[in-house]
């Protein structure tokens, strides 16, 4: 699909919400990325190099052929720059966990500004805040007028706020399923427009190597209350594992070392709520009898949302919690 | 009807082979129930997933009901039921986290031979949620649009 003067791709790498991990994965193709390099040229990547957004304004439209847009949308600059990358990318592609499901970030949406702000500016033991500043959008300075972008109430993922081509889920993606995709890119051969790309068809549970049994669970257990047994599924241990309710292509990376699988690569296809297909997974493998046992033994399980949601709490059914009306 | 003009919607899953027979003879037997609920028969409680209640609630229930056989024996396949008295505490754990008001699902038990006990539950469920409110989960979202 290359069709610049040089032959090259024309690519625009963005971070939005996020931690830059998926700026990182992408150095993390190593040697590869010289090939990158002679591939694609750079058109914006303001992680690793030095573009202003004016920059991008003054593309025509359409001009970037390819942009992985990484982070959620949490603030007005957020969703600005994907209005701004929509227009100018004929390809825009939502790369990890964040712009594709709301990822951590997201967990914000159990909260509203208000609270996150009293949280952050005024709670938290290590607040040093004495006059009690909190971030204004405008504030009048002897020069003139400073501004920043305004806080949203919500984090989205990308395709609640721009329509996107493709998903590249992970947090952050795998350099193996990256490359696969810039491969994939680089042919012209694209797949069918909405796709997830760089990841499976199947569950993480398809690519874990754990010996698994029939599950009778009796109790669970977070992961630093026990040492599992290697090379035994960590679900029929108790310890409440994602890979059921999660799409494979990490090749299974976290229980491959004894941690549960957390979900980062969002529902696997034709589920329409990870953590709810998770908690239904959970829930039905328990061991009781009665309703009062069953009861006991899922009542131990902390933070359903956060266990359940973890990496798509934007992206479910329900996006966020309902908040009591406050004074 | 009501003070406020306001009719709850509600949802109700309900199994084929007990409660969804109980409402089916409280109908016939004309018991006198609101209007308020529609029901999407299922073959077993086991069957309901709990993304069902979160959609439902998410595209505009004001409360859920989920009803199948009692257990421990009544199940038509034998232990379907056990599902769900095994996921339904964790769904009212998942909605109180939501901040989706406890009175707004039922889930429970009604057996075909109880058809007084659906009308009752009808008539006392949407009373409870009509005083609630609406829940509106639409205008939440577009309120905390940004």
């Amino acid at each position: 699909m290359a069709d610049t003067s040089n032959g090259k791709l024309r690519l625009g790498l963005y971070w939005a919400a996020s931690c830059g991990g998926c700026d990182i994965a992408i150095v993390e193709l190593r040697e590869k990325i010289l090939e990158l390099d002679a591939a694609a040229d750079i058109l914006f990547w303001p992680v690793a190099l030095d573009f202003k957004y004016k920059d991008v304004e003054a593309m025509p439209d359409g001009h970037i052929e390819v942009c992985l847009f990484n982070g959620s949308i949490r603030t007005s600059e957020n969703e600005h720059l994907a209005h701004l990358l929509r227009q100018k990318s004929k390809v825009l592609v939502a790369f990890g966990s964040c712009a594709h499901e709301g990822c951590i970030p997201g967990l914000a949406n159990l909260f509203d500004r208000e609270s996150i702000f009293d949280r952050v500016y005024h709670e938290t033991p290590s607040t040093d805040n004495p006059e009690g500043h909190v971030p204004h959008t405008s504030y009048q300075m002897p020069e003139g007028e400073v501004t920043l972008p305004s806080f949203y109430n919500t984090v989205k993922p990308l395709n609640q706020v721009v329509e996107v081509d493709y998903y590249v889920p992970g947090c952050p993606p795998q350099a193996p399923q990256i490359w696969a995709v810039i491969e994939t890119i680089l042919s012209g051969q694209l797949p069918p427009r909405g796709s997830v790309v760089g990841a499976t068809e199947k569950t993480v549970c398809d690519e874990c190597q754990h010996k698994r049994e029939e599950k009778h669970i009796t109790k669970f257990y977070r992961p630093h209350e026990i040492i599992p047994d290697p090379g035994r599924c960590l679900f029929d241990q108790g310890i409440i594992c994602a890979g059921p309710a999660t799409r494979g292509g990490c090749g299974a990376l976290c229980p491959s070392v004894n941690m549960p699988c957390r979900g980062c690569y969002g529902p696997p296809p034709h589920v329409i709520d990870q953590g709810a297909a998770l908690l239904s997974a959970v829930a039905s493998v328990v061991d009781a009898d009665t309703e009062e046992e069953a009861a006991r033994i899922v009542g131990e399980i902390v933070d359903p949302i956060g266990t359940f949601y973890r990496f798509g709490l934007p992206a479910s059914l329900l996006h966020r919690a309902k908040l009591e009306a406050r004074d | 009807m009501s003070d406020n003009g306001f009719e709850p919607r509600i949802v109700g899953f309900l199994c084929n082979w007990c409660t969804y027979a109980a409402a089916d003879a409280a109908g016939v037997a004309r018991m006198a129930q609101p209007l308020n609920v529609d029901i999407i028969r299922v073959m077993c409680s086991g069957r309901i997933e709990p993304a069902f209640i979160l959609k439902a609630f998410a595209e505009g229930a004001d409360g859920v009901i989920v009803s199948g056989c009692h257990p421990p024996g009544d199940c038509h396949y034998t232990d379907g039921n056990y599902k769900t008295f095994r996921r339904m505490p964790l769904v009212e754990a998942l909605l109180e986290q939501y901040g989706i008001e406890r009175q707004r699902f039922y889930w429970g038990w009604i057996s075909g031979a109880e058809a007084p006990k659906w009308a009752r539950l009808v008539n006392d469920f949407t009373e409870q949620v009509r005083a609630l409110g609406p829940l509106g989960w639409q205008r939440e979202l577009a309120s905390k649009e940004d």
